[in-house]
């Protein structure tokens, strides 16, 4: 029964997809798609009856969610949600989804999903990649756990210079002066990923200025606002 | 060459000087080979040389050196000085002179004090070391205590005791020898007794010293290359740069670094922190090599935290299948997840459970490999962590075997025998008891249908076989142990067991043999081992009454205890699972009465209580 539910509520498919690979506006269709065949879903309420255990998002936690990773991945966010996972002991490989529990958000194999159901949700820690968090207002926060992912998908990039490195690892945004190479056609307020010149993800976080502007910026203008780095892994351990 | 000449001129007199004390005395003292004499030897040859070797040194007056220098050496400068000497007009070469006699008095003195000492020592060499007395042990604990003449004895101990036969003091027995290097050691080192007793139990003396001299050295700092982000050449490329000075790790490991110096701290550079490496001891490599695990395999970790084991075998594995990842301990579970997530782990499965509860939780039968870290004593990083010196008894030992017991039963229980690629369960620790790791293994050979398979790691000491009293099954040999003085990693060991069928019980065929011979070696041990278990029945049973506010511990504890006493006869395995039941049913019906009783009580007093105020 209870196996049953979880499979049911893990694949959510979307409902054509050849129709959303030529859509300009995709995330709004993957969205649209996603809440859609939500609601298709029959909405079982013992599955939302407590925020502690680990079930599928809702539509408007799938909604946040999404819209935050296509923020940082763009066309790119179909792969994360299509992409055959090689976890799990299944003869063909199965997907990824998406499960909350104890309000953290799991990027997971439906395998292991299927084979974790048996752990009692107290004693359930954590499962597949971490990739964010809701807070307590509800809203939803990536955080550096997520950066494989994104690293993997992004569509913005951004690489520091050897001597600048420590520097964002230790928490401070990138300014100008740090700046190794950039990617084209970053706007404003778009997610990039930050990279060394070694191609090591180091963490991400929100454009500033738009590549133009960058450009013109004096040394010390702020290019991005850190969102996460990797030294969180140090700094704080215990919040992760 | 005419300034060299006069020097050498010059040292054979001073020499051939002291040389006629020397030679009186060592006459006196029958000829004692010292460096001195040596040295006295050398420059007869050279004064042989250079042409006076025939003479006698009796007039070895300024006026023998003088004509010398006239004689042999033409310099002018030599006959100057030796016309000074003589005439005494010049003061500053009367003074030149007198400081040379005084200096040459006193190396005179100061060659016959180290004669004399070196006498001495040669004096107290044959007489042979011996123990202290009663009344000078007393005396020594009064004092402060004095290392250097402690540590002086432990060297005359193990000495003696190296060959006891030829050097042991006469009517001393070995007993007495070990005793006091047991006390010296503890004092020294500053372990307890307990500790001391089994270490000296283990190893001969002079292993023993090597053993502890190396716990007392931090071991070398080693990282394991994550084989999922990077490869280990370009890992050392990039550290090299940054100034952490570093090579391969032996070669029994691919994926391993040693790090020799850094300038920069090697837990926190950028690939550090992008989970390129993650800092591990060598000996934590072993067992995961040992469990070997193949791709698409479904994998147990009893015991996980800080990841380190974790990782290495999702890289083995290569992320594909699945790992449960289990540790009980709740702070430690931050750790396990942020290592996991930093090394990009993505088939894992954290869970927080008793290792004992995890069959009826992941199922029986169930996993292809489960390692088993076990929670341990930590006897084998002492250089790690040096309060397990004082900190570990008998008791603590013993009731980490017991729980060792149960967590390798709960691992072959999970195991699937019938696993095409896999059936296999390693265990491990980081002690060197013999308790915590033969006997755990002897122990599940007897309970469960499992074989000893080599461990596949080409180093390391073979279990034992048998030690003092206890005879262990002869597959034991192929368990591994580690040593730091002889591997220059932790102490550890590891045994990996090969899960035959997935019948519960002993195996029919071998255990027929060998429980004749070993049930009294088994009985013994158990009853022993279980301090509490001595307790008389009727005793337990009002501790079970009085012990019901705190049932939630001790109740576990002697729910344990009821699975494991009738463990050796296989007639009490037969009426087991009854009474058990009916124990556990009277347990509960008396808390309840005993909680209802309760409740009254305190509602009792409560309105009572009450009453007054109203």
């Amino acid at each position: 029964m209870l196996i049953e539910r979880m499979t049911m509520g893990s694949s959510f498919r979307f409902v054509d997809r050849s129709t959303l690979l030529d859509n300009r506006q995709i995330c709004k269709e993957i969205l649209s798609a996603v809440s859609s065949d939500l609601a298709v879903l029959p909405l079982n309420s013992a599955t939302f009856r407590s925020v502690v255990e680990m079930r599928p998002l809702d539509e408007a936690e799938t909604t946040q969610v999404f819209e935050k990773l296509f923020k940082f991945t763009g066309n790119n966010l179909k792969n994360i949600v299509e992409s055959p996972s090689h976890e799990g002991l299944d003869k063909n490989p199965g997907r990824y989804c998406f499960r909350l529990h104890k309000n953290r958000v799991y990027y997971v194999s439906e395998s292991l999903v299927k084979r974790a159901t048996n752990i009692k949700r107290e004693n359930l820690v954590a499962l597949g990649t971490n990739i964010g968090k809701f807070t307590k207002s509800g809203k939803f926060h990536l955080t550096i756990q997520a950066l494989n992912l994104l690293a993997a998908n992004a569509k913005h990039k951004v690489w520091l210079k050897p001597t600048s490195e420590m520097s964002f690892l230790y928490g401070n945004d990138v300014v100008k002066g740090g700046l190794g190479r950039i990617t084209d056609n970053i706007n404003a307020y778009d997610g990039v990923v930050v990279f060394s010149m070694s191609d090591v993800p180091l963490g991400f976080g929100i454009a500033a200025k738009s590549t133009q502007d960058c450009r013109k910026m004096d040394p010390n203008g702020l290019v991005v606002i850190r969102q996460a780095d990797t030294g969180e892994f140090l700094r704080n351990q215990d919040d992760l | 060459m005419v300034v060299k000449g006069k020097k050498l001129q010059k040292k054979p007199s001073r020499k051939e000087q002291s040389k006629e004390f020397l030679s009186v005395k060592s006459k006196k003292k029958n000829d004692i080979l010292s460096e001195s004499d040596m040295e006295d030897e050398e420059m007869e040859e050279q004064q042989s040389l250079d042409g006076d070797g025939g003479n006698s040194g009796s007039d070895l007056s300024s006026d023998g050196d003088d004509t010398f220098a006239g004689d042999v050496l033409q310099g002018s400068d030599d006959e100057e000085k030796g016309s000074g000497s003589d005439s005494d007009l010049d003061s500053d070469d009367s003074d030149v002179e007198k400081k040379s006699r005084a200096i040459d008095d006193e190396k005179e003195r100061e060659e016959k004090e180290a004669l004399d000492e070196l006498q001495l020592n040669i004096k107290e060499q044959p007489d042979e070391f011996r123990l202290p007395t009663q009344e000078e042990l007393e005396e020594e604990a009064r004092g402060p205590p004095d290392l250097t003449g402690l540590k002086q004895r432990i060297k005359e101990v193990v000495r003696v005791l190296s060959n006891f036969s030829s050097l042991r003091q006469e009517g001393a027995t070995r007993k007495q020898y070990i005793e006091q290097l047991k006390m010296d050691l503890g004092s020294y080192y500053g372990y307890n007794e307990f500790l001391i007793s089994s270490l000296v139990e283990m190893f001969p003396p002079v292993e023993l010293m090597e053993l502890i001299e190396a716990f007392e050295k931090p071991r070398p700092i080693t990282l394991r290359t994550n084989t999922l982000k990077t490869r280990r050449r370009d890992l050392a490329g990039v550290l090299l740069n940054r100034g952490i000075n570093l090579d391969p790790l032996s070669k029994w490991s691919k994926v391993g670094l040693v790090v020799y110096d850094h300038q920069v701290p090697y837990g926190a550079t950028p690939e550090y922190m992008a989970g390129h490496y993650m800092v591990q001891s060598a000996s934590s490599f072993l067992p995961v090599m040992a469990l070997a695990p193949q791709e698409k395999e479904r994998v147990v970790d009893m015991a996980a935290s800080p990841g380190g084991k974790t990782t290495y075998i999702a890289a083995l594995m290569k992320n594909t299948g699945i790992i449960y990842a289990n540790e009980m301990k709740e702070q430690r579970l931050t750790k396990l997840t942020s290592n996991l997530q930093r090394l990009g782990v993505t088939n894992t499965v954290v869970c927080s459970y008793d290792g004992r509860e995890l069959p009826k939780v992941l199922g029986h039968n169930t996993a292809d490999r489960v390692l088993l870290d076990a929670p341990c004593s930590g006897t084998g990083v002492i250089s790690k962590d040096e309060s397990v010196k004082t900190s570990k008894n008998a008791v603590d030992v013993q009731n980490c075997s017991r729980l060792q017991k149960e967590l390798i039963l709960a691992a072959i229980d999970m195991v699937d025998a019938n696993s095409k690629s896999g059936g296999y369960v390693v265990y491990s620790t980081c002690s060197m008891m013999v308790i915590e790791n033969e006997d755990v293994i002897d122990y599940a050979l007897k309970k469960r249908d499992v074989k000893l398979v080599p461990c596949g790691l080409d180093f390391g000491r073979p279990g034992f076989v048998r030690f003092r009293e206890r005879r262990f099954h002869p597959s034991l040999e192929k368990t591994r142990r580690f040593y730091p003085h002889v591997h220059n990693m932790d102490g550890f060991f590891v045994a990996k067991l090969k899960k035959m069928s997935n019948s519960k019980g002993v195996p029919a065929a071998a255990s027929e043999v060998e429980e004749v011979v070993e049930e009294g070696s088994e009985i013994e041990p158990s009853t022993t081992e279980n301090p509490e278990a001595e307790i008389p029945k009727p005793q337990r049973k009002e501790m079970l009454k009085k012990g019901n506010k705190s049932s939630t511990t001790n109740n576990g504890s002697l729910k344990r205890k009821n699975e494991e006493k009738p463990a050796p006869k296989e007639k009490r395995k037969k009426f087991k699972p009854l009474p058990r039941e009916e124990i556990s049913k009277a347990r509960e019906d008396k808390r309840q009465a005993l909680r209802e009783a309760k409740k009254k009580a305190t509602t009792k007093s409560a309105s009572k209580k009450a009453r007054p105020g109203v």
